[in-house]
């Protein structure tokens, strides 16, 4: 059971760990939020879908015993609340992100007030793949213990990217976002595509939330998500619509954010404020440094409400 | 602060005072049907603080003749006056338990000037002479159980490397945390305790990254004070770590390595209050208590701790039932060196020098501040 204390090897392992297991719900959303947005519509209540699909997923894991049944509910819950932004959002004259906000509050506050029976009981969780079994050292072992979700989730990347840049329905997704003019002269119907994409988006938001309640840290809670959400929404610009940036993106958010409890462990302990909000420096930095005059926003699809 | 628009009830309630009936003995004919209110700044079942509370809010609803009314989630701001505006002119309660911390001031001071015959009673605020009398503050020496967890983790380590999650570094905390690695010392003068805050009192995920990272650092049992230990045990669970609870019993979250834990004993103390003040007895204002008051308990032992510890442990808890045993006593440093209590100097739990207790015993890595 002991193990050797790592010393100062153990910030880059907590990071390069913290990479895996923190980093998988940044990169559902924002997988998720990418196709949304690509369609030309920004879903903001993303951070109420993944808490939906924590508490759903927890839930029905609890009822049935079985985890995957779970994060397919969580799915199912998250893509139902991506078809009522879309339905909202196709009536004429509503502010996509301004029923965003509405959906996040009404995300969380029904999670909230659903998920009270089930704060106390446990749920089976998700089982993970042990990758270390080629170490002797403990905490290697317990670093690659990664959950199949992850690996679902690093392989969406490349295929979302390949999807959206060679097949038909990938190019009338960009069609439908960046000219819905054009879209509809070509037969497409703009709010069908942004339905199907909105739901898209709602679904990987709610597996995302599933794999909070039932990996890491594996129990529904209130104070689970604490803005993951959100932060994934941001990811999604930081990572100009590219899902293999936002791969990258995710990997670095959740490395960072591991790294203020690593730095204290090896007696770092001053100003740990800091370090922990450590991701969100790095979002700012490399934002202002990605950012200039001249190549604003490059990628952004035309109709997004936000670069209109 | 909220205006509340002023019902009968708190019209007559507000006349009954002025005209100076006694507070608390003046109920005694309506006693019988009491109505007590609880509001919990989390969630009731969170295996942490809120539990606790609620646990004894519900062995209060088995009283003959009490209501019981509940709010979970209540933000420490200004919805916690609203909370308890509601529960005393709605509800018809005489009797609030605003159970988190910042709900006292000023929330509640000022609810308690607004309402003088309501009774408010406050868990771990600091009463004082000025407050108004119907203003109560109560909190336990839990480091005392605390201690009592150490002595056992002391046993059970090998590595001799203990690991705490903490949320903030106030005194409360900064005191839990050096008695536990007392208790500890007190087996092994070798052993040294790795603390890591996570800067606020419910964050799942930091706090699970917290366990990961002293797990890491070889730490082998793990303890916390954070409001709903539940992420840390499990997660240390999941790591093959030995455990100690705090605030309510974890065990079934760990069944393979929770040691014992620190725990309150609302559920015997609050139907006890109830009973006095029923009885038409008055409140003090201020409250505290440890083992001898039972303001707290232990965990029952798990089934791998061995004989060696929990005798040792029961001596503990022994001397603090009978007060003839104090935690602080000099010569005390912290870990920077300063000397902080002299030789020869003992700090009874009472004394409030503890209550502002800054600094962490030598042996612990970690920062204060």
């Amino acid at each position: 059971m002991a193990a050797e204390a790592l010393g100062w090897w153990g910030v880059p392992l907590a990071v390069g760990a913290g990479a895996i297991r923190v980093s998988t719900p940044f990169l559902f959303v924002s997988l998720g939020e990418v196709v949304t947005e690509t369609s030309g519509r920004i879903n903001l209540g993303l951070e109420g879908t993944l808490v939906m699909g924590a508490m759903s997923g927890y839930a029905i894991s609890f009822y049935t015993g079985s985890p995957w049944l779970g994060v397919l509910a969580a799915g199912i819950v998250g893509s139902l609340l991506g078809a009522l932004h879309a339905g909202i959002c196709s009536l004429p004259k509503v502010n996509d992100i301004a029923v965003g906000i509405a959906l996040l509050l009404f995300g969380t506050g029904l999670a909230f007030f659903l998920g009270t029976p089930f704060v106390a009981p446990q749920a089976p969780n998700l089982p993970s793949i042990p990758l270390g079994f080629w170490s002797d050292v403990p905490q290697i072992q317990a670093a690659l213990k990664v959950n199949v979700l992850f690996f679902i989730g690093v392989a969406a990347a490349p295929l979302l990217a390949w999807a959206l840049r060679n097949t038909g329905v990938g190019l009338m997704i960009r069609m439908v976002g960046d000219n819905a003019e054009a879209a509809r002269a070509m037969g497409y119907s703009p709010l069908t595509v942004r339905l199907w994409a909105t739901c898209f988006g709602g679904f990987m938001a709610g597996v995302g939330g599933s794999f909070l309640s039932l990996y890491y840290p594996g129990s529904w809670s209130e104070g689970l998500s604490s803005g993951q959400g959100i932060i994934a929404v941001a990811l999604v610009i930081f990572a100009r619509w590219r899902p293999m940036y936002c791969l990258w993106a995710s990997l670095l958010f959740g490395g960072a954010g591991a790294l203020g409890p690593a730095l204290q462990s090896v007696g770092i302990s001053q100003g740990y404020y800091l370090f922990n909000a450590a991701p969100y420096v790095l979002t700012l930095v490399i934002m202002i440094i990605a950012c200039s005059p001249d190549r604003t926003l490059a990628g952004a699809p035309g109709e997004l409400s936000i670069t209109k | 602060m909220v205006k509340i628009t002023p019902t009968r009830r708190s019209v007559l309630l507000g006349g009954a005072a002025a005209a100076g009936t006694a507070l608390i003995g003046g109920r005694g004919a309506e006693a019988a049907s009491m109505t007590v209110g609880f509001i919990y700044v989390g969630s009731r079942d969170d295996f942490g603080y809120n539990q606790s509370h609620a646990e004894g809010a519900a062995a209060v609803r088995k009283m003959p003749g009490l209501t019981v009314v509940e709010q979970e989630r209540v933000p420490e701001t200004v919805a916690c006056a609203n909370a308890m505006a509601g529960m005393v002119h709605l509800d018809g309660a005489t009797l609030l338990f605003p159970t988190s911390y910042g709900y006292f001031n000023p929330y509640m001071l000022k609810a308690a000037k607004q309402n003088p015959s309501v009774n408010y009673m406050h868990c771990g605020g600091l009463w004082a002479k000025g407050d108004p009398l119907n203003a109560h503050s109560y909190f336990g020496y839990i480091d005392e159980a605390v201690y009592v967890s150490g002595i056992v983790a002391g046993h059970m380590t090998k590595s001799k490397k203990l690991g705490f999650v903490a949320a903030k570094p106030i005194p409360q905390v900064l005191r839990n945390i050096n008695a536990f690695l007392l208790g500890a010392q007190s087996v092994d003068p070798s052993i040294t305790m790795q603390v890591i805050f996570t800067g606020d009192w419910f964050m799942p995920v930091r706090e699970a990254e917290v366990t990961n990272s002293l797990a890491d650092q070889g730490a082998d049992v793990i303890t916390c004070h954070v409001d709903s230990p539940k992420v840390v045990i499990q997660t240390a669970e999941k790591r093959g770590l030995y455990t100690c609870g705090y605030h309510t019993d974890q065990a079934p979250l760990a069944p393979k390595g929770y040691l014992t834990g620190a725990e309150w004993n609302w559920t015997y103390l609050y139907p006890k209050w109830i009973t006095a003040l029923q009885a038409g007895g008055s409140m003090p204002n201020y409250i505290r208590g440890g083992f001898k008051e039972s303001f707290i308990k232990s965990s029952p032992y798990g089934a791998m701790v061995p004989a060696a510890a929990r005798t040792q442990a029961d001596a503990a808890r022994a001397g603090f039932t009978a007060g003839n045993f104090a935690i602080f006593k000099g010569p005390l440093k912290d870990n920077k060196g300063n000397t902080v209590i002299a030789a020869g100097t003992v700090l009874d739990e009472h004394d409030p020098v503890l209550e502002s207790m800054s600094y962490l015993v030598a042996g612990v890595s970690g920062s204060a501040s």
